[in-house]
């Protein structure tokens, strides 16, 4: 657990003392295909516990690649050619993420590392109630779980993301955008893993809705410290919920920085056209003509 | 000179168990060529309904849509030529182009159905369009949608809805579906258009942000009502009504979180 305060919602944690989650080191991720995509290269950094990292850069960067290249979800054609993900777990083991072999890693997925998909909200299956899918989680992962264990830690859930308990037996197609994005928060947050990797959570939906979200997600973190690598191409959003922020270009990182010095000296001159290109809300206007 | 009215219209769906739900209640605005009003809410607050009923896909249940001051038709000839002043462009590229025609094939029907020129120069004319809004005629013009990229088929969607030389250009969330590198581009080309061909926009959008910086006018749409309308420096920098400042406060901006926040990595 992180040692962030309880704190009002949009607190960024503070991290005293470097206190490493995930160290990935020069890690790389080819599509072989004709001809070879370097998609991810040599990637080196490190996820403090508890801290929110934003992952940012236009389509087709590698962003996504890494995120589930960290987690081993590639399929051929994608091969890792080299580099190393250690996971330090809270319980004082350090995990070469490399070295799992199947069976492990099926334990090691969802309780460790959980995951929000793009497009979450289609993500859910229609057939089948959300209370379901969230009971398949501890099904498979707590066989130990009763029935009524297992019933009670589902409504948990849904009452922790303000869906509400009453809701269990709905279908996907009974929710809202935004109720459907918050049961895949509450999926992914079943096994309290350490990391949660969220890939475009909030897009598609509405800035009010996208804003409600993201205050949840804050005051979740707060509560059971884990961290997040949240992927999105809206800078704007990402500067003001992550702690640090690395920049991909051509599947290189290219800027890695707190996102405060993102915004006030950028480095890289990628960085200061992606900052150029989103129109100000309060500030100049400058990159419109009108 | 064109000028489109909406006078007090309201709509009412049917829904099926409860008894009906009021989508817009009581809208009336003006838009003008030569001028972009802005039209923001969240989802369900019937920006798109507006959008429906000025394409005439959905009728007013009461209330009345002019143009130049006359009621628009529902059918027919009218209803066509209508239809070739006002046209739309759709939020998504991927869906709102035929995957079975080529590029040449969406530019030409226009032209053909509207005869906006004459046979012999309709090949031109798709080729200045094309160039019009920046793509190599040589180089797309035999192409199927799938083979261009996502600007690329949204910038085909504007030269299709420019075929028809409309004086007024509905855009529906017009870059939203688009990645955030090319979406300036787009943008910029609609604002360069719009100038340059005197169209009136009405550009619908959740974005805060792009509809201040494109538009000449915002109007805040809640529960169907139009809760502010002003010019769009007023409406987002100095908001009257208590809703507008809800949706800007929900809306990233990074200028006022760092002015705010205090300095990372300092004691909580």
């Amino acid at each position: 657990m992180a040692s962030a305060p309880p704190s009002p919602t949009f607190m960024k944690a503070t991290t005293p003392m470097p206190d490493p989650l995930l160290t990935v080191h020069d890690f790389s991720v080819v599509y072989d295909v004709d001809p070879v995509v370097e998609a991810v290269k040599n990637v080196t950094l490190e996820l403090q516990r508890g801290e929110i990292l934003g992952l940012a850069g236009e389509s087709g960067c590698g962003k996504t690649t890494l995120a589930y290249g960290l987690q081993r979800l590639l399929r051929a054609p994608a091969v890792i050619t080299s580099g190393s993900v250690i996971f330090h777990d809270a319980a004082g083991v350090d995990v070469d993420i490399n070295g799992l072999d199947s069976d492990e890693m099926r334990r090691f997925r969802w309780d460790k590392i959980s995951m929000v998909f793009q497009g979450a909200m289609n993500a859910l299956n229609p057939v089948t109630t959300i209370g379901a899918q969230l009971d398949d989680v501890f099904l498979v992962h707590r066989p130990d779980l009763s029935r009524r264990e297992r019933r009670a830690a589902c409504e948990e859930l849904l009452d922790l993301v303000a869906v509400g308990r009453e809701r269990i037996r709905s279908y996907p197609h009974e929710l809202s955008g935004g109720m459907r994005q918050r049961v895949m928060i509450a999926m992914a947050l079943a096994l309290r893993p350490q990391l949660m990797v969220m890939d475009e959570p909030t897009t598609a939906l509405d800035v009010l809705v996208q804003r409600e979200i993201l205050r949840q997600i804050s005051q979740l973190r707060h509560e059971f410290g884990f961290s997040v690598i949240f992927i999105t191409h809206d800078l704007p959003l990402l500067l003001e919920i992550s702690d640090r922020i690395a920049v991909m270009r051509n599947g290189e990182i290219i800027e890695l920085a707190p996102a405060r010095q993102i915004w006030e000296h950028p480095q890289h001159e990628y960085t200061k056209t992606l900052l150029a290109s989103f129109p100000r809300l309060t500030g100049e206007r400058g990159v419109l003509v009108r | 000179m064109t000028t489109l009215e909406f006078v007090n219209v309201s709509k009412r769906y049917r829904v099926r168990g409860a008894s009906s739900m009021l989508a817009l209640d009581d809208v009336s605005f003006t838009l003008h060529d030569r001028e972009t009003i802005a039209l923001v809410g969240q989802s369900g607050s019937g920006k798109s309904t507006i959008a429906k009923i000025l394409t005439q896909l959905e009728t007013p249940t009461s209330g009345e849509v002019l143009l130049n001051g006359k009621p628009i038709p529902r059918h027919g000839k009218g209803l066509r030529s209508y239809r070739q002043t006002l046209r739309m462009i759709f939020q998504d590229p991927f869906a709102s182009l035929n995957p079975y025609h080529s590029i040449r094939y969406h530019i030409e029907r226009p032209l053909q159905l509207d005869k906006v020129v004459p046979k012999a120069g309709i090949e031109a004319e798709v080729r200045r369009l094309l160039d019009r809004v920046r793509l190599d005629p040589g180089a797309v013009i035999d192409r199927r949608p799938h083979e261009l990229s996502g600007g690329q088929r949204q910038r085909v969607a504007i030269a299709r809805a420019l075929a028809s030389r409309p004086s007024l250009l509905v855009a529906d969330e017009p870059v939203s579906m688009l990645d955030v590198s090319i979406r300036l581009g787009v943008l910029n080309l609609l604002a360069d258009l719009q100038r340059e061909e005197g169209l009136g926009v009405l550009y619908i959008t959740h974005d805060l942000a792009t509809a201040r910086h494109f538009s000449d006018q915002i109007m805040v749409l809640n529960h169907g009502r139009v809760v502010e309308h002003g010019t769009a420096d007023d409406v987002i920098l100095n908001p009257q009504h208590e809703y507008t400042r809800v949706l800007r406060s929900a809306s990233p901006d990074p200028e006022k979180h760092f002015a705010t926040a205090r300095p990372q990595g300092g004691a909580a």
